[in-house]
Order: C-alpha cells, then sequence, then structure tokens
C-alpha cells in the first residue's frame, strides 16, 4: 500500500577537535496503553485521583494476591504491533523484574523480557519530502507502570502513590538506527502519531504517556557501515542510555550534550563507560546515574502467577481487519487522490482529526482549494486562538459552504476571506450571510464590460503600455474590480480587458 | 464418643439427621482447641466467628438445604488469608496483619456453610519440614515416644496437630513439597495435595507459585473427598487456576480398583531406607494387589534431581514472592535510628521480620535467579523439571493408574533434634514429596501402620493430572485394607 520512494538522511556529523564523528542512536519508547483499567487489575487509570484511591489489593502487593491479565491491554500491544508492521508472537510471556524500590510494592515489576508479545517491525521516519529513514523495531513488550515516590512532602519522610502502579506500558524498543538528534525527535512524532492514529497511547508527554530512554554513542565516520552491514555491536562505541525523556527539544538537547560529552572522551584518549545518565534541563548536561558496575541485577525469570500467553491468529486477524488507515497510507492517498503537496499532505495527516475534517471538507470539492484553506485560514486561525480543530468555530459544512461560493464564482477569494471572518465570529449559513449582505461577485457582462470601457477610455497611457508590454493588463483588471467594489469575477474581467485591449 | 472425634462424614449425617447442632459440634472442638494448648496448634482462635457460623449453618441444615460442609468445624492454615483476622504465615514480618479480604478456598468453605474455628500454626511462610522455623514456636506432635515431644512435621503442621488430636474435624494445608502429606503421615491421618490448579491460590500467602498448591487434611479419605469438593473449582482470579469442571470426589470411592494398575517406581527404594520403611510399603504393595489391581515395576529415571532441582525453585520463587514484605505498607516496619534511610529499613525489617530458614531461602533463591548463575541453577533446574514430569507422563502412558511410594522416609523425629543438623537433612523429608509438586499431579499420604516406637507412618499414592477422584479411591481401599485406627494417648 504504502508506495513512498525515499533516499536516506545524512547522519549527523560532529566536528571535534581531531576528527569527525557521528551519532548512532537507539531508543526505548514506553507508550501508556490507553486503557481504563491497569494491566493486572481493575483499577482504575484515571489521571489526577486522590493519591493511592485506583489501587486494587494485587497493585499494593498484598499477600495472598494474583495479577490477571487484561486482554484490553494485550489487544492495544498487537494493534500497535500491527501499527508498526511487526510480527505478532502468539505465544509470549510474562516476566518478573526483581528490584526494591518503595515506589514497586511487589518488589517485582513484571515485564516480557524472554517472550515479547510482538517482534521485529518498522517505522518509516520521514525528515523532509522524499527523505527518510526507516527505523527497525526490536520488540514491543508489555509491562506494569511504577507508583509515584514523593519525597518533598515532608523533611523526614517519604511518601508513595500506588495510582500508576500496575498500569500497562508499551515498551517499544528500537534497532540503533537514528543518526542525530533531529532523526530522533522525528521517529518519537512518528511514533507518537502512530500510536494516536491507532489509539492504543494517547501520547501525552507531558503526563509522562509517552516517554522515551534514549541511547547513544558516537563513532568514526564509516563504522556504523560496518555495523550495518554485520549487526556487529563491535563496530560501534560504547553507548550511554539517557532515561526518561518527555521532551522532543530535551531528547535532541540530550544527544547532543552526551554526544558532545563523550568525543570529548574519547579525543582525551579516554573511555566511555556504559552507564546510565539523566539529562538536566536546567544546566543543560547529562549526569550519571548508574554505572554498569553499579547496574542493578533484575534476576528476571518467568513470572509463576501467570500462564504463558496464547493469542489466536484468527484474533490477530480481527484486530488487523479492523485497523485504521495509518499516516503513511493516508499522506499517500491525500497526495494521489487530491493532487496535494508533500509539505500539505504532511500538514493534514499530523493528527487524525486534522485529516477527518480535510477529507470532509474536501469531499465532492477541489481537494488543493480545500487543503489551502483549512492549512491557511482554518489552522492558521485556530492557531492563532489556541484552539483545537474539535474546538473550531467553523465547522465542516461551514467551510465547506464558502469554498462552495468561490468554485461557482459567487463570491471572489477576497469576499471568502471576509465571508469565513464572518461565520467564524458570527457563526451562520455562507450561503445566506453572502446573499444577505450582498457579497456577490458581479458575473453580469453589460456591467462589467461597462466598467471596463470606462477604464479604458479614462486612461490612454496605460493602454499603450499595456499594447506594448501585455503583462500590465493586469493592472486594468485591478481597476476593473475596484471599481465594481471587488465584486466583478476576476476571470470574466480578465477575459474582457484582454480582448478589449487586443492582446 | 465425643463430638469433636467425629470424621465430616459422620458428623455431616448426624447434623443432618438432627441428632447433633452444629453448635454443639463447634462447642465440642473449641472445648478440645482450648484443652490442646499443649500442641501449640492453633496461633489465633476464633471463637466469635465459629459460634456465629455454626448459628448460621443449623439454620441452613434447618431448612434442608445444607451442602456435605455445612456446621463442620475447621482449622485454618495461618497461611490462607481470612478477612479480619490475624493471617501472619507464621511470620514475624507479618505481625499484626489482618487482610480486608478472604481467600477464596475459605471463601468457598465459609459459603458451604464451615466453621472456622481459627488459625493453624505452620513453618514460617510454609518452609520447613518440622513446624519449628514458625514464629510461633512449633506445634507439637500428639504422638509422642517416652517424653519426647516430636514434631507433627511441616509445613502444616499445625494443621495435623489438630486434625490428629481431634482439636477440629478437619484443617486446611499447603503443599509445596510435601507440607500436607508429610505432616498427615506423621500424624496419622490423610492429606491431599490436588492437582496443581485444581484449588486456587487466590488469598494464600505465596511461597513457590509454581509449586504451591491448597488441600484438606482429614481423619479419613472420605473425608478427604468431601472437603476437597468444597474447595476445589476455577477462579477467574487465578491464572493458574483449571477450568474444569470437579468431579463428584465422593461419589468416586467405590472401594473397587480390580484391573487398575499400580506402578512402583524403583527408584524411590533408596539407599539407607529404614527397613521399616521398606516393609510398610510391602504391606501396601500387597495391600493392593490383594484388592485387584496390577503391580508393575516402573523406573521414573529424573527421582533423584527431584530435590536439588525443587530446592532451587521454590527459593527462587520465593525469593521474588517475599521481596513484597519490606516494611512499606503493613507488617513490621523495624524502628529506624538517624540517618537511616530506605536501604537501612528494608535491611532492618527484613532482618527482624524474617527467620534464618526464610533468610536462607531468599539468599539461595537471589543468588541461583542471579546474572551469570540464571543458567547453571534456574534453567537447569526447570529443564530437570520437564525431565521428571514427563517420567510420570511416560508412566501414565503406559497405563499407569496410581504410583505407591512411601510418604516420609521415616516417622515423627523429635523437636530439636535436627536444630543442629545441615539443613540439607530437613530437606531429605521431602525426598518422597517434591516429585509431585515439580510434576503439578496429585498426591495423597494414606496412613498404614505404626513403626516399632509406636508413631504412625503413611504411604504415598500419586495420581494421573485431574483423576483426584480416581486417586482417592485407590486410596479408600489402601487406607480400608490397612485400618489404621490407632489414635495418639491423650497427654495435652
Amino acid at each position: 500500500m504504502l508506495d513512498l520512494t525515499y533516499t536516506l538522511p545524512k547522519p549527523r556529523v560532529i566536528a571535534g577537535a581531531r576528527h569527525d564523528w557521528e551519532l548512532v542512536i537507539g531508543m526505548e519508547i514506553h507508550a501508556q496503553v490507553a486503557s481504563n483499567a491497569k494491566l493486572f487489575s481493575g483499577a482504575s487509570t484515571q489521571v489526577g485521583s486522590e493519591p493511592n484511591s485506583n489501587v486494587a489489593f494485587v497493585d499494593a502487593a498484598m499477600p495472598g494476591m494474583l495479577p490477571v491479565i487484561n486482554e484490553f491491554c494485550i489487544e492495544q500491544a498487537v494493534r500497535t504491533g500491527l501499527g508498526l508492521k511487526a510480527q505478532i508472537n502468539l505465544t509470549s510471556a510474562f516476566d518478573r523484574k526483581n528490584y526494591f524500590y518503595p515506589d514497586l510494592p511487589q518488589g517485582y515489576q513484571i515485564s516480557q523480557l524472554y517472550h515479547p508479545i510482538v517482534g521485529m517491525g518498522e517505522v518509516l521516519v520521514e525528515m523532509s519530502p522524499g527523505v527518510a529513514r526507516l527505523v527497525r523495531i526490536e520488540r514491543i513488550h508489555l509491562e506494569q507502570d511504577a507508583g509515584k515516590s514523593i519525597h518533598d512532602m515532608d523533611p523526614a519522610m517519604s511518601f508513595v502513590d500506588f495510582n500508576r502502579t500496575g498500569v500497562a506500558l508499551m515498551e517499544i524498543v528500537s534497532r540503533p538506527d537514528l543518526r542525530g538528534p533531529e532523526e530522533a525527535a522525528a521517529y518519537v512524532a512518528k511514533l507518537r502519531q502512530i500510536l494516536r492514529y491507532l489509539g492504543t497511547c494517547d501520547g501525552n508527554m507531558q503526563n509522562g504517556n509517552l516517554r522515551a530512554d534514549v541511547n547513544v554513542s558516537v563513532c568514526r565516520p564509516g563504522q556504523y557501515e560496518k555495523y550495518q552491514a554485520t549487526q556487529d555491536f563491535g563496530h560501534l562505541g560504547t553507548r550511554c542510555e539517557i532515561k526518561n525523556m518527555n521532551s522532543m527539544r530535551f531528547i535532541q538537547l540530550a544527544i547532543d550534550f552526551e554526544a558532545r560529552r563523550q568525543i570529548a572522551i574519547l579525543e582525551d584518549g579516554g573511555t566511555v563507560h556504559q552507564e546510565t545518565r539523566l539529562y538536566d534541563p536546567d544546566k543543560n548536561e547529562t549526569r550519571s546515574m548508574r554505572s554498569k558496575e553499579e547496574a542493578h541485577d533484575y534476576r528476571y525469570f518467568p513470572d509463576p502467577d501467570l500462564l504463558p500467553l496464547e493469542i489466536e491468529q484468527a484474533w490477530v486477524d480481527d484486530i488487523a481487519a479492523q485497523m485504521p488507515e495509518l499516516p503513511d497510507a493516508k499522506k499517500a492517498r491525500f497526495m494521489g487522490d487530491f493532487g496535494l503537496t508533500d509539505y500539505d499532505a504532511n500538514v493534514l495527516t499530523a493528527d487524525l482529526e486534522s485529516a477527518a475534517f480535510f477529507e470532509a471538507v474536501a469531499a465532492g470539492r477541489d481537494g488543493k482549494m480545500a487543503a489551502n484553506w483549512v492549512i491557511n485560514e482554518l489552522f492558521g486561525r485556530l492557531n492563532k486562538q489556541g484552539l483545537a480543530i474539535a474546538d473550531s468555530p467553523v465547522s465542516v459544512a461551514q467551510l465547506g459552504g464558502v469554498l462552495d461560493l468561490i468554485a461557482s464564482g459567487e463570491i471572489s477569494g477576497k469576499m471568502a476571506k471576509d465571508l469565513f471572518e464572518i461565520v467564524w465570529t458570527e457563526g451562520g449559513d455562507p450561503a445566506a450571510i453572502a446573499a444577505a449582505r450582498g457579497m456577490k461577485q458581479v458575473t453580469d457582462t453589460g456591467a462589467i464590460e461597462a466598467a471596463v470601457d470606462a477604464i479604458i477610455a479614462e486612461n490612454p497611457g496605460q493602454v499603450e503600455k499595456a499594447r506594448a508590454n501585455p503583462k500590465l493588463a493586469g493592472w486594468f483588471v485591478g481597476q476593473v474590480i475596484k471599481s465594481t467594489g471587488g465584486k466583478a469575477n476576476p476571470a470574466t474581467v480578465n477575459e474582457m480587458v484582454t480582448r478589449k485591449l487586443g492582446l | 464418643m465425643n463430638a469433636n472425634e467425629l470424621t465430616i462424614a459422620a458428623a455431616r449425617d448426624a447434623l443432618r439427621k438432627g441428632d447433633l447442632t452444629a453448635v454443639d459440634l463447634t462447642m465440642s472442638c473449641l472445648t478440645a482447641m482450648d484443652a490442646g494448648d499443649g500442641l501449640n496448634a492453633f496461633v489465633h482462635k476464633t471463637p466469635e466467628i465459629a459460634l456465629d457460623q455454626a448459628r448460621a449453618a443449623d439454620a441452613r441444615l434447618a431448612q434442608g438445604d445444607a451442602p456435605a460442609m455445612c456446621g463442620i468445624p475447621l482449622g485454618i492454615k495461618d497461611l490462607f488469608c481470612t478477612k479480619g483476622v490475624p493471617s501472619q504465615a507464621g511470620s514475624n514480618i507479618l505481625k499484626g496483619f489482618r487482610p480486608e479480604y478472604e481467600s477464596t478456598v475459605t471463601t468457598r468453605l465459609f459459603e458451604a456453610g464451615a466453621v472456622m474455628l481459627g488459625k493453624l500454626n505452620m513453618d514460617e511462610f510454609a518452609m520447613g519440614s518440622s513446624n519449628e522455623t514458625s514464629c510461633y514456636g512449633p506445634a507439637v506432635n500428639p504422638w509422642k515416644v517416652d517424653d519426647r515431644q516430636l514434631t507433627p512435621g511441616g509445613s502444616s503442621g499445625g494443621s495435623a496437630a489438630a486434625v490428629a488430636a481431634d482439636l477440629c474435624l478437619a484443617a486446611t494445608g499447603t503443599d509445596t513439597g510435601g507440607s500436607i502429606r508429610q505432616p498427615a503421615a506423621f500424624t496419622g491421618i490423610v492429606g491431599i495435595k490436588p492437582t496443581y490448579g485444581r484449588v486456587s491460590r487466590w488469598g494464600i500467602v505465596a511461597f513457590a507459585s509454581s509449586l504451591d498448591q491448597a488441600g484438606p487434611m482429614t481423619k479419613t479419605v472420605r473425608d478427604a473427598a468431601i472437603f476437597l469438593q468444597a474447595m476445589a473449582g476455577h477462579d477467574p482470579k487465578d491464572s493458574t487456576s483449571a477450568n474444569l469442571a470437579v468431579p463428584d470426589f465422593e461419589a468416586a470411592l467405590t472401594g473397587d480398583i480390580r484391573g487398575t494398575t499400580i506402578g512402583i517406581p524403583k527408584e524411590y527404594r533408596m539407599d539407607g531406607m529404614p527397613d521399616e520403611i521398606e516393609a510398610l510399603w510391602a504391606r501396601g504393595i500387597a495391600m493392593m494387589k490383594d484388592a485387584g489391581a496390577r503391580i508393575v515395576d516402573i523406573s521414573l529415571p529424573h527421582t533423584k534431581y527431584a530435590l536439588p532441582a525443587y530446592y532451587v525453585i521454590a527459593p527462587a520463587e520465593a525469593s521474588s514472592n517475599l521481596a513484597r514484605y519490606d516494611g512499606v505498607r503493613y507488617g513490621h516496619r523495624a524502628k529506624l535510628t538517624a540517618g537511616d534511610g530506605i536501604t537501612e529499613m528494608y535491611e532492618k525489617t527484613r532482618a527482624e521480620g524474617f527467620g534464618p530458614e526464610v533468610q536462607r531461602r531468599i539468599m539461595v533463591g537471589t543468588y541461583v535467579l542471579s546474572a551469570g548463575f540464571y543458567d547453571a541453577y534456574y534453567n537447569r533446574a526447570r529443564r530437570v523439571r520437564a525431565l521428571i514430569k514427563r517420567d510420570f507422563e511416560l508412566a501414565f502412558a503406559e497405563g499407569i493408574d496410581a504410583i505407591l511410594t512411601p510418604a516420609t522416609p521415616s516417622s515423627a523425629f523429635g523437636l530439636g533434634e535436627m536444630a543442629s543438623a545441615d539443613p540439607v537433612e530437613m530437606y531429605l523429608n521431602d525426598v518422597f514429596t517434591v516429585t509431585v509438586n515439580l510434576a503439578g499431579l496429585p498426591g495423597i499420604a494414606v496412613p498404614v501402620g505404626l513403626d516399632r516406637r509406636g508413631l504412625p507412618l503413611g504411604l504415598q499414592l500419586i495420581g494421573r493430572p485431574w483423576a483426584e477422584g480416581d486417586l482417592l479411591n485407590h486410596a479408600h481401599v489402601l487406607e480400608t485394607a490397612a485400618g489404621f485406627v490407632a489414635k495418639a494417648d491423650k497427654w495435652w
């Protein structure tokens, strides 16, 4: 279905003191599954509830409590896998990742280390028209989120809120296929767009519902190609993982800082140590969180409370049959069916609501004109007022009505903009407003002819010039339209001016 | 005969006939329970709950719609969470813990009208074979040799002692490596570990999730059938619970095993096994043969690896299952001193709350799961487990209906006797029983005779998965043939 030919973007090259360096980036995205209940309990996932009010006995790890898988969350993971053109594993299993922390009541996180539900997939990340990176997805697995520790409520004590404990996350693990900060951010954006199309994650980064661990390493030019040829990580540099990033901007800044930090170490003759780091946006730097030596030994083993998860191919097929059109396909279709530019198609497919609005407006109308109006007039106006498309004061029918008046020649483009403004602020049916306020383009050739004759008669000098240089005929058109109060149909005027001047 | 000495079956019939009221039966047990403090079997008594339940049972009995367990006074192992009633799993780390929920097993029992007398002693977190790791001190075996106090076995030692001493009609137990069958054998009662997945684990404090299974500890095989009927069945709250219908176990007790095939595994004939055990086993074989079963020598070649594999898998799961006892949300929390942080809170809480055997198993479990050792220990143990399971599958595939083995390598030993022994000596108690847990099969211990010192000895029958009815029928035949009626002389 997808037929976008593209060339690869150039990797970011950072010039060191001694030589050039390239970046290699892989990501683990944690996407909260859009589900009303937790992964293994019926407790609500509602954000903003009283602390510790959405906690089932099993979430609080009360003695003898057992997890029961939430089938809806499994379905969302499968849907996401299908959306990333990934292999769906009909048998997967849950493992325990053991570590002690107060916001982890069980003393382990239930995750999927050995047998994830989704295997290899891919995401096409477009950087500019015709330039894109195909990022390989290694796996998607389901796991529990942890609770929240609160350290600033009391000088002597910490508190924990288990509302988030056990909420379902999808961890989407990429291969180290990203080559620069912009690509990394574009990848997150693309993934977010796909997840939102699928409805499997709301993509809210501010709430932490979508967050990224970013693995960064640097290497000399040429090394990455050797890695790709062999898949041998030995050709690449040692990576550091920057944890818990939830802003596109900070992801880019952190990668840039981290790459330069590693380059400085290497050019100084040092070695980069594999470690986990945190980004501090205030200081724009990454700081060591724990080294490889200090890394937890998570003692993963299969969770004996849960049988291996078996799903049926027929169930997967059912989910596949209900897949929505995804961004790449929608964009290709918009370009093909409506003749949109790459840029316009990108803008209009950025999210489902925009795309749906555009399609409704474009239905039975000129696609390009619809795109122009939706992007320039409507989106421009919405942006100016900070409104979402769902809150648009101008409906599909109203914008369509304006476009219909233009298409039938009843109003000019200039009038249409005025009319749009009236509809935006006052509401109402565009055709009725245009009629009531006399916003009608003059197509009566008699009236236009009289006006053309008058302007020609009044400006003999201009007539001479225009006959010598036909490009100047536009001046007459403008004058005629002006003399009719903007109501004269420009096409009719143009045709008549050209004829009368004998051009 | 006092009412507390009745079997479930006899009490059920008497209750239904109106010869006995549930309140009188319960009073009789409460009296016996109070008189039995020397056994240290009950660690928390619930007489008010018992009498309320008994009165409700009498009302149901009067209406004539009472299930079999209606009005039957039971002891509940401390491992079961019972709503509003202390449930400490025999551990200080759960000091003061009163669950806000009722385990599925006790819920089902109470819905069937059963009466809870109180909570029963056990090894801490069910880790032990002598009940000596309990934070309450050991339960004591009603059976004695001279004046030496003996262990009732473990971990369900309180359950075994209480049933054997007629403090209750029956008790719940749990069995991870033999914790129902070994104490049953040590006290001359019947204990069945059902097929893994037959009884819900929801609300039972977890030791080793892939091995834990609850079951009844009763005076007779018939009682075990009646009791298991009320406990068993699918529970959507336990993902490992099997969605299978529960057959009528009591109806399976036909007493007819003619034409069935009993396997005698040669690997269970261990070096240094006491002749008394050997002789008991031979007697059991003869009884089954006399009852018309065909006796076949079989081989379960991986048996010798079972105990080491068990003592890798069970501690591994336990080390993770017990991580939740961290002092953050419930149970014991150590007093902290200035400068102590979260690490000190964990360390002090767990050092104070867990006894030495639990600590040992947490450390073993943590070790075998750690990076670099996982494959050598945990994964290898899982492979062994698969082979052990396959041994049994092959035997059953060849037409074996049940397997007869000794239940324990000895009769009950003295309390404190193993105190200075290598922990592995204690683990050897499980040598005949752990294979059954590793393979997820049903197994039952039946009292068959007394040893020279006058202590009970039991045999174990192992059945096909989900064939508890058939297994109980074989056990019933063995029980009848053995005619074990001895009771401990009352000293408590």
